[in-house]
């Protein structure tokens, strides 16, 4: 039993895209509960990836690797945890701010968030804080990420918590930052949850925000 | 085939020309203040005593244009900007390549600026292209065209292609000659995408053949988030000068990158009796 959770753990670090899914559904086959398939093995493979990246001993296309292999094996447990009413992490959106047009960190953030659980809806770039506010409503996530990698549309991060405040949609949501020129500081002073480093320091401040860690 | 064409930027004593025969341009991009805290809280303090010793450096270090970026969040950046360019003027002859988003920091710093300016940057945004190329015109500066627009950037090299040929189409209906164009064919990870710098150099291909410009890239974004990174962005520098690149935005600090864009345009028949190549030899090699 627990030999099978290790291999799909060891499978998520490694990446391995062609086995992980077949372990997933041979543990399903043996009557195993899809909640402890997720916890016990993804989640497990996953975290151990998110502290080798912080170590440096991983790199980002290894990190990604995990991260849709971890993807791949969940997809085959999302009905099922859905069906016993299991909580996955709820849903992150994400979005690049008014007047940036970058998105590679943001898709980072994306894929690393999916690997930990959560549904991610990209809302793309070069957002006006009403872009934010209508999805809040639309979707109703537990978290949004902003992210801005110009020192000049990093301001607009603070606009947009602005107008979720004015839209009554504050208390309802976390919102983490992110972005080269964003420190924890500057995340501080516009009022924001958090702020993640990087793609994967992003997804455990996620999990933190969505008490799941 | 197009011919290759010359951009030609300026300051109040020295010109640089840029074309495919000649060497590889580099354009230093030290000055900078994103991620750079130091730098950073010197701007706001109007302090510019690391901007003149990046920009003095760069400049021994090969750096034959200089970016100047002065986005320091709830600064004023028109004022700043202005101040940043005085005091890398009054400590180098390299001519500037202004790198703002913000168009009345652009018009502030096109103002006092005396030469052609390389102005860093438009794109092909609706926006982008209103404010950016009439302050181009009117100040008879240079631009660099990103290859991206409202849709953001294109996978496919020939969509690339497309934002190229709309932002030069509309500089030339401006009055902007197509040689005053420099296009940045856009360099992504190969973290992420295996394929990234691949497009991009297919991109700077088909963008060169069809008009001729100069190619400028900030190459160093094509190794973000792998080890090692400084190998990286030396050997496809060199694979990029082949492809066309005229005009890098990198550090010319960094050892690695700086000799392998004499080596390249070594290979490339670009130093004619090897000049350059053995100078810097002899310059690494000087005896204490």
């Amino acid at each position: 039993m627990s030999e099978l959770f290790e291999k799909i753990a060891t499978g998520v670090i490694e990446g391995n895209l062609d086995e992980v899914p077949g372990l997933v559904q041979s543990a399903l086959d043996d009557g195993l509960d899809p909640t402890k398939i997720l916890e016990n093995g993804l989640v497990v493979g996953m975290n151990e990836v998110g502290k080798r990246f912080k170590l440096g001993s991983m790199f980002v296309p290894e990190v990604l690797r995990s991260a849709r292999t971890m993807h791949a094996g969940q997809e085959l447990l999302r009905p099922l945890l859905a069906e016993a009413g299991a909580d996955l992490g709820g849903k992150i959106l994400l979005g690049t701010v008014q007047g940036d047009l970058h998105d590679i960190g943001k898709n980072l953030v994306g894929m690393m968030c999916e690997g930990a659980g959560f549904e991610v809806i990209d809302l793309g770039f070069n957002l006006e804080p009403e872009k934010f506010t209508e999805a809040i409503k639309e979707h109703q996530p537990t978290i949004i990420g902003m992210s801005a990698l110009l020192t000049t549309t990093m301001r607009a991060m603070g606009h947009t918590i602005k107008a979720i405040e004015e839209a009554g949609l504050r208390d309802k949501i976390k919102v983490m930052v992110g972005g080269a020129p964003v420190d924890a500081d500057f995340a501080e002073r516009i009022g924001a949850d958090g702020y993640g480093h990087n793609a994967a320091s992003g997804a455990e401040l996620a999990k933190k925000l969505a008490g799941m860690s | 085939m197009a011919d290759n064409l010359t951009t030609t930027v300026s300051s109040k004593n020295q010109t640089v020309d840029i074309n495919r025969a000649l060497p590889t341009v580099v354009i230093g991009e030290r000055i900078n203040p994103t991620g750079r805290r130091k730098l950073q809280a010197e701007l706001e303090a109007h302090v510019f005593n690391t901007v003149q010793g990046d920009a003095v450096a760069q400049v021994e270090a090969g750096a034959k244009i200089l970016d100047v970026n002065a986005g320091v969040p709830d600064a004023d950046e028109p004022k700043l900007i202005a101040e940043t360019i005085r005091a890398v003027t009054a400590v180098t002859d390299a001519p500037i390549c202004i790198d703002t988003a913000n168009p009345e920091a652009l018009a502030a710093a096109l103002e006092i600026y005396e030469g052609k300016a390389l102005v860093n940057s438009v794109n092909g945004e609706t926006r982008s292209l209103e404010t950016v190329l009439p302050l181009v015109k009117e100040h008879g500066a240079a631009v660099i065209g990103l290859c991206m627009d409202d849709d953001g950037i294109p996978a496919l090299p020939e969509k690339r292609l497309a934002v190229a040929e709309k932002i030069i189409q509309r500089a030339a209906k401006l009055g902007i000659a197509t040689e005053d164009v420099v296009i940045d064919p856009l360099v992504l990870t190969v973290s992420v995408e295996s394929d990234a710098a691949l497009l991009t150099l297919k991109t700077t291909e088909l963008i060169v053949k069809e008009f001729g410009v100069n190619i400028t890239m900030g190459a160093s974004n094509v190794s973000f988030g792998l080890p090692d990174r400084s190998a990286v962005n030396a050997a496809f520098m060199a694979i990029a000068i082949r492809a066309g690149l005229t005009c890098p935005i990198t550090n010319p600090l960094d050892p690695d990158l700086a000799v392998m864009i004499l080596a390249a345009d070594l290979a490339l028949g670009k130093d004619e009796w090897g000049e350059r190549w053995i100078a810097a030899y002899r310059s690494r090699n000087k005896p204490d």
